[in-house]
């Protein structure tokens, strides 16, 4: 092989100007396959997406703060609940948790880098160049002339308004391509995903010493495998329907409807779980840390975990019950979501049994974690509620709803991400998060969210539909619309807080050293930030706490394997 | 036991496996999930096109089945071609490679006949009804996935023309490479099998 020492390449421009060193940085990070810039940049990407998502909530509940509002018209309504839904789903939530397992899976299982760095970074420019052509929508889906508008049927894009009868100019082809590109994404990353906890491992890192994260991430990635390529198949049928005249889901000409809502919820249920599953890893990993006690039940959790991967293929028509699928499958996806909450609440006990008689520390990630479990538990039983068929008819569609899954995505998915995001923040530039902002951010964010989402259960309960621009007085709505709206600026302010967290303590934040949090996992053997090749020697793992077995040679923890 | 020799025996090298080899099961798993999708919806819509040309006056079996026996005994030849080249056999492993790409160029352009026939004198399109919307679809897709297969074993074989197949350490790679072409062959069983036997029921006779 004569490709000869290309050295030579990589050494610095000889006296860059600050113009050459800025790009000479961009390109750096753009032609990165280092898993730790390409997860920053997921992340980083992801956030943006959040702010972005934010922005267009806070519209809508501006609208929604008055009976017979005027802020937006109908039709930037509809754009903004089909734009704010995809946003935080496929923008937001995949990214970030992606780029979290991106981050954390090579350093927990010992490895330098991920098993496919190229096809890593081509996955992230997917992402970024999807996400990016789903809001192109805003400029160019009318085409050249005047304004363009945004997709507008709905994040679960219901037929037939997708057909090109109900749905005119090309606002839902935008949203067909941009999904499926940032899909091919998420799948690359899922096989990465699998080949580096599969492969990659070092040493005695046997599968049962991983830390949960990484089974979570491996349960994930298998998740993704099985439900992202049925929501590509629907697009493309979908996009047949409207570009060539197929008639996959058109009723007029013998399509079936119904057939869209199997498929995308044969998607979007195991969805819910991709969103869910990282986050029950970050607490996993969080909560014994700050317990000083190891996990509750590490097999059970195990278990627990692939048992919710295969249960959740089974569920996804209690998302259709309304539609009329007749009592026997009624009864099927109704038990068969009761039996998923099993695992779930082995989980919930697991780590209330990690907490437990642990010397608890109440750090800004400690807070987030324990806020997750309480609100989860809100949101799980609000699940099993809405499970039972009689009362989903009663419920669908309504506020209720909305209530229901923002507890389990946003006091679950987003409470857990910010939990991570102040635990390997240190890790991954080398300065700790300010404590004191932190717990600002935390306690806005909690008192904000649950004004916002606790409402909702009322007004969706007094009958109260999602997706409506604006409403009449008299129907008893208007407290509980305008508390949900007052706790809008509550959020925005703990969210504002912890950007402004980050640029300080980026800047002049504590040095964290290694291990700032005497944690057990390999991740924190290494310096903060590691080094782009993760270990200067390839760890050995001598049980589930390699660090605490090399902290503590005189009382390992493989003894008590 | 000390301390020291319970960590010792705790340390043991995992198993290699192959990441090439876990990435491509992967991949074949999630092209078998987007699959099912479309087969699911083939036999979903069986029978439900009660207008326009139907499976029953527009598919013939007599070139299909020449395309189904080219492309299953492509399985055949590539495994041979894998199988020289682990001995070392260059010449055998390049005559075998271009008989499979033979083999797979046949099927395609045995398609696009029978596509052609299909539309020229049945008249049935992707428009027609939902059998052609879905016989389009289900058999384009397969189409396509054979053209990809088939894109990498010509560049198996660029490669071994010019040179850059050393056996030793190439011809793991160049099974693995081989397994997506395998794959494209079971998935066409279940199509063949949808489409020209179980389709091909009467309309409206209970299947």
């Amino acid at each position: 092989m004569t490709i000869g020492s290309g050295h030579s390449s990589l050494a610095p421009l000889p006296g860059p100007s600050p113009r050459g060193r800025f790009w000479e940085l961009v390109m750096q990070w753009a032609i990165s396959v280092d898993h730790k810039k390409l997860a920053m940049m997921y992340i980083g990407a992801g956030l943006i997406f959040f702010l972005v998502g934010g922005i267009e909530a806070a519209f809508m509940r501006l609208q929604l703060a008055q009976a017979g509002n005027n802020v937006v018209d109908p039709a930037t309504f509809n754009q903004l609940f089909t734009m704010h839904g995809t946003t935080m789903v496929f923008l937001v939530g995949m990214p970030i948790l992606l780029g979290f397992g991106n981050y954390l899976i090579p350093l927990m299982v010992g490895a330098r880098d991920m098993a496919f760095p190229r096809l890593n970074a081509f996955g992230f420019w997917l992402f970024i160049f999807g996400g990016l052509l789903l809001y192109f929508s805003y400029v160019g889906a009318d085409g050249l002339y005047g304004a363009g508008t945004a997709p507008d049927v709905g994040w679960f894009a219901y037929a037939p308004l997708t057909s090109r009868t109900f749905s005119r100019g090309n606002s839902t082809d935008y949203w067909i391509l941009g999904i499926l590109v940032s899909g091919f994404g998420s799948m690359t990353t899922a096989i990465n995903f699998i080949a580096t906890i599969l492969c990659m491992r070092c040493p005695g890192m046997k599968l049962m010493r991983m830390p949960m994260i990484a089974w979570m991430m491996l349960v994930v990635a298998f998740l993704v495998l099985v439900a992202i390529p049925i929501l590509t198949a629907a697009q493309s049928m979908l996009l047949l329907d409207r570009t060539l005249g197929a008639h996959f889901f058109d009723p007029e000409t013998q399509g079936s409807a119904i057939l869209w809502q199997h498929l995308f919820w044969f998607f979007g249920h195991p969805e819910v779980y991709i969103l869910i599953l990282p986050a029950f890893g970050f607490v996993s990993e969080i909560m014994p840390t700050f317990s000083r006690k190891v996990i509750f039940g590490y097999p059970l959790m195990v278990a627990a975990t692939v048992g919710i991967g295969f249960i959740s293929l089974g569920v996804w028509a209690h998302h259709m019950f309304v539609v009329g699928l007749g009592p026997v499958l009624d009864s099927f996806f109704g038990a068969t979501t009761f039996l998923i909450s099993v695992p779930t609440g082995i989980k919930i006990f697991n780590w209330l049994g990690t907490m437990w008689g642990g010397r608890l520390q109440f750090t800004t990630p400690m807070l987030f974690v324990t806020g997750f479990v309480a609100m989860f538990v809100i949101g799980g039983l609000t699940g099993i509620m809405l499970a039972t068929v009689p009362l989903d008819w009663q419920l669908s569609d309504s506020y209720f709803v909305v209530g229901h899954f923002h507890y389990v995505l946003f006091g679950g998915t987003v409470f857990g991400i910010f939990g991570a995001l102040f635990y390997w923040f240190p890790k991954a530039t080398g300065r700790l998060l300010d404590e004191r902002l932190g717990k600002w951010t935390f306690w806005l964010l909690f008192i904000g969210f649950t004004l916002t989402f606790m409402p909702m259960h009322v007004s969706g309960a007094l009958g109260m539909p999602r997706r409506i621009y604006t409403y009449e007085v008299d129907r008893g709505w208007e407290i509980w619309n305008l508390i949900s709206s007052i706790g809008v600026p509550v959020q925005m302010a703990g969210v504002a807080i912890f950007l402004w967290n980050v640029v300080r303590s980026l800047r002049k934040g504590e040095v964290a050293g290694d291990d700032p949090w005497d944690a057990w996992t390999l991740e924190w053997s290494t310096s903060s930030p590691p080094p782009e090749w993760n270990f200067d020697r390839i760890p050995t793992c001598t049980s589930a706490r390699p660090l605490w077995d090399r902290k503590h040679p005189e009382d390992p923890d493989a003894h008590y394997e | 036991m000390t301390a020291l020799n319970a960590t010792t025996s705790n340390v043991r090298l995992t198993a290699p496996l192959s990441r090439a080899k876990v990435g491509m099961a992967s991949l074949i798993f999630m092209e078998s999930a987007f699959f099912s999708a479309f087969l699911v919806t083939y036999l979903y819509y069986i029978g439900k096109s009660p207008d326009g040309p139907q499976p029953l006056d527009c598919l013939e079996l007599n070139l299909v089945l020449i395309n189904s026996v080219c492309l299953l005994s492509s399985s055949i030849t590539v495994v041979l071609a894998v199988r020289s080249l682990a001995r070392g056999a260059m010449g055998a492993f390049r005559l075998w490679l271009a008989v499979t790409i033979l083999l797979g160029l046949e099927f395609l352009l045995g398609t696009g006949y029978e596509w052609w026939g299909l539309i020229e004198d049945k008249g049935l399109t992707l428009q027609s009804n939902a059998f052609g919307t879905n016989f389009y679809s289900l058999v384009g897709f397969h189409a396509f996935h054979v053209l990809v297969g088939l894109v990498l074993l010509i560049g198996v074989f660029i490669l071994s023309l010019f040179g850059f197949i050393n056996p030793a350490r190439d011809h793991q790679r160049v099974d693995i490479a081989t397994w997506y072409w395998h794959f494209v062959d079971v998935v066409w069983i279940l199509v063949f099998t949808l489409v020209y036997i179980v389709g091909r029921v009467p309309q409206g006779a209970p299947a």
